[in-house]
């Protein structure tokens, strides 16, 4: 169990985490997720007790992190899977890790053949490719058998196979009782994952919740119309009580609508349509918006100034569907001028 | 051991209690824990064994050759000289490598990141530094006392059958223990210095620069005015320092600066003061 509460870093001017407060439970995979430059390193690091916290504090299983006496088998965690001296072998790695927490040497063997690195567990870690060095990192982690595990992206160049495998081990850690905090910038790979989501952008908590309560208030569902003869379709909605939204490209579009309906009333008045599709949008689209006015790295300038529009309550995004299901923030941008 | 439980999903105060619980017993770590860690990290890269390997051979090297040069040119050496000083260009030069292990033990940490994985696994930061200051001190230590004894018995018995007297007891001392303390030393500063900088090549640097820049300075000190900086900067410097310990001990070289033993206390005070500094940077400072 990791606590955090109103835990806050600044850097100088730049407020790198904001008041965060949330606990990351036992027994569950909890998604730690924002955009590049949300924060989440910093926290995990501030969890850690590598970096001070400028306010606010966090415990683990009750205790600061500084106060835990042999933490590698109270909490395991990879940071960053290229900070290991290149010139050790990941034996060596591991070896001196175990030492310094009385860590029996058995584990080391019993680790990397977890993590299926027995093969080259002499071999220098400069030489390994980014994927064997997430696994390395992985097996640092397990080392202690520790019941609190956390990993920042720990899927980072990994191979189909080596994605499926760590799926398959953060859950089973999971499903052991252990606390499981792993973070990602993909809401794609979170909702195959993760039980519980904890969304931060520019620093903020935006959103705390389970997922399948993230993935029902955010996957938006909507018909899709396309018509040579739209006026006569919109009266012929609005008088069936159904409010149909213009978008680009002459489309329109039905919030919570039934495609059923739809085509049983247009055809009743003989109405043309070209396309009329039942569309959910995706929990990739979503979570764009929810963090759309929070993204630190914007490919297009002049939008940071867009910031606070979404965001704040985590619903906000809601408010005002992008049009297009790709680039939702740039088709709002086109509305907005 | 008990079972592995599923944990209930809302928050009640003692959650922590239920949950995961490892087999593995619980160990209450000690500063032997990171000295066995430290140990390990020092022995298994290949530039440790690159740096003392080449630290070795200078000393070695250059002291035998010196040896050898003046055993061969017969009458430049005087009696009354202590035939261990020729051990002294051996230790000059290798203290590069001295230096530069130092710096590395703390400061290629800090390069790769891996200071991130070592203040996690042993979160009391000044418990790492002491680790690596006793490890790093004794291999030190060894590997000179072993080397420069090689030298001293070697110019012993090549000088003594050239016509220089034995050296006394304290010269013994002075010129195997002696110096091998002070090249310690001189690298556990290093190994501080590269904590406080976290950069290898500014502490490497750094560190070379004190050892020469201060010879280097007073040797181009021509006005009058500054001779009493001069002669400070000449006796305190470090190769200056450690030539008292090769200096004969019926009458010091100088009739100022400092003599004996006194080189030893100055620069152990000097690491210790570096040492606390680092450690009150260590605890203030983000990893």
């Amino acid at each position: 169990m990791i606590e955090l509460e109103g835990l806050t870093k600044r850097y100088g001017e730049k407020l790198a985490v904001d008041n965060l407060t949330f606990t990351v439970r036992p027994g569950t995979v909890t998604g730690f997720l924002g955009p590049n430059g949300a924060g989440k390193s910093t926290t995990m690091r501030m969890i850690l007790g590598l970096d001070h916290p400028t306010a606010g504090n966090v415990r683990v299983d009750g205790r600061r992190y500084q106060e835990l006496k042999d933490p590698l088998t109270y909490m395991g965690a990879l940071l960053d899977a290229k900070a290991v001296h290149g010139g050790r072998s990941a034996y060596n790695h591991l070896l001196c890790l175990a030492q310094s927490n009385g860590i029996p040497d058995r584990r080391v063997h019993e680790v990397l053949d977890t993590v299926g690195l027995t093969p080259v567990a002499r071999k220098k870690a400069k030489g390994f490719s980014l994927g064997m060095s997430q696994r390395l990192g992985i097996a640092a982690a397990l080392l202690g058998d520790p019941r609190i595990l956390m990993f920042d992206e720990p899927v980072n160049g990994l191979d189909p196979e080596g994605i499926h495998w760590i799926r398959g081990l953060m859950k089973s850690l999971a499903a052991q009782g252990r606390t499981v905090f792993v973070s990602s910038h993909l809401m794609s790979e979170m909702a195959l994952t993760a039980d519980h989501l904890v969304v931060i952008g520019q620093g903020r908590l935006l959103a705390d919740t389970s997922m399948a309560d993230f993935i029902e208030r955010n996957s938006r569902c909507y018909v899709r119309i396309r018509t040579p003869e739209r006026e006569r379709l919109l009266d012929v909605l609005s008088t069936a009580g159904i409010t149909a939204v213009e978008q680009d490209g002459g489309l329109l579009e039905v919030e919570d609508g039934e495609a059923e309906r739809i085509g049983e009333l247009a055809a009743r008045h003989r109405v043309v349509l070209h396309e009329l599709s039942s569309r959910q949008s995706s929990l990739e689209e979503a979570f764009m918006q929810l963090t759309a006015g929070s993204v630190e790295y914007h490919a297009h300038t002049g939008q940071a100034e867009r910031a606070g529009q979404a965001g704040q309550t985590g619903q906000a995004g809601q408010a005002e569907p992008a049009a297009a299901p790709v680039q939702p923030a740039v088709a709002d941008m086109k509305k907005e001028s | 051991m008990s079972t592995p439980q599923t944990p209930l999903p809302q928050a009640v105060p003692s959650a922590w209690e239920d949950g995961y619980t490892s087999p593995i017993p619980v160990v209450r770590t000690h500063l032997g824990h990171a000295l066995a860690s430290e140990w390990t990290k020092i022995r298994s890269v290949r530039s440790t064994m690159w740096t003392l390997g080449v630290y070795v051979l200078l000393v070695l090297g250059i002291g035998l050759l010196f040896g050898l040069i003046i055993v061969n040119s017969s009458s430049e050496y005087q009696g009354g000289e202590n035939p261990l000083a020729l051990g002294f260009f051996g230790l000059l030069v290798g203290s590069v490598c001295i230096i530069t292990l130092g710096v590395l033990t703390t400061a290629s940490e800090y390069g790769t990141g891996m200071v991130r994985t070592t203040m996690t696994a042993c979160p009391s930061r000044t418990r790492v530094l002491a680790a690596k200051a006793v490890v790093f001190f004794l291999v030190a230590f060894t590997v000179t006392l072993f080397s420069a004894g090689v030298v001293a018995l070697a110019q012993t018995a090549l000088l003594t059958g050239n016509g220089a007297r034995q050296p006394t007891g304290e010269e013994w001392l002075k010129g195997t223990v002696g110096v091998s303390l002070y090249m310690a030393l001189l690298g556990l500063l290093s190994l501080v210095m590269g904590t406080i900088l976290r950069h290898s090549a500014g502490a490497i640097t750094i560190m070379i620069g004190a050892v020469l820049a201060p010879l280097v300075i007073a040797a181009f000190m021509y006005a009058q005015s500054l001779e009493k900086v001069q002669e400070a900067l000449f006796n305190y410097s470090i190769p200056s320092q450690l030539a008292i310990f090769y200096a004969n001990s019926d009458g010091p070289l100088r009739d100022s600066g400092p003599s004996g033993w006194d080189p030893l206390w100055i620069i152990l005070g000097v690491t210790a003061a570096a040492f606390a500094g680092a450690c009150a940077l260590l605890q203030q400072r983000d990893v």
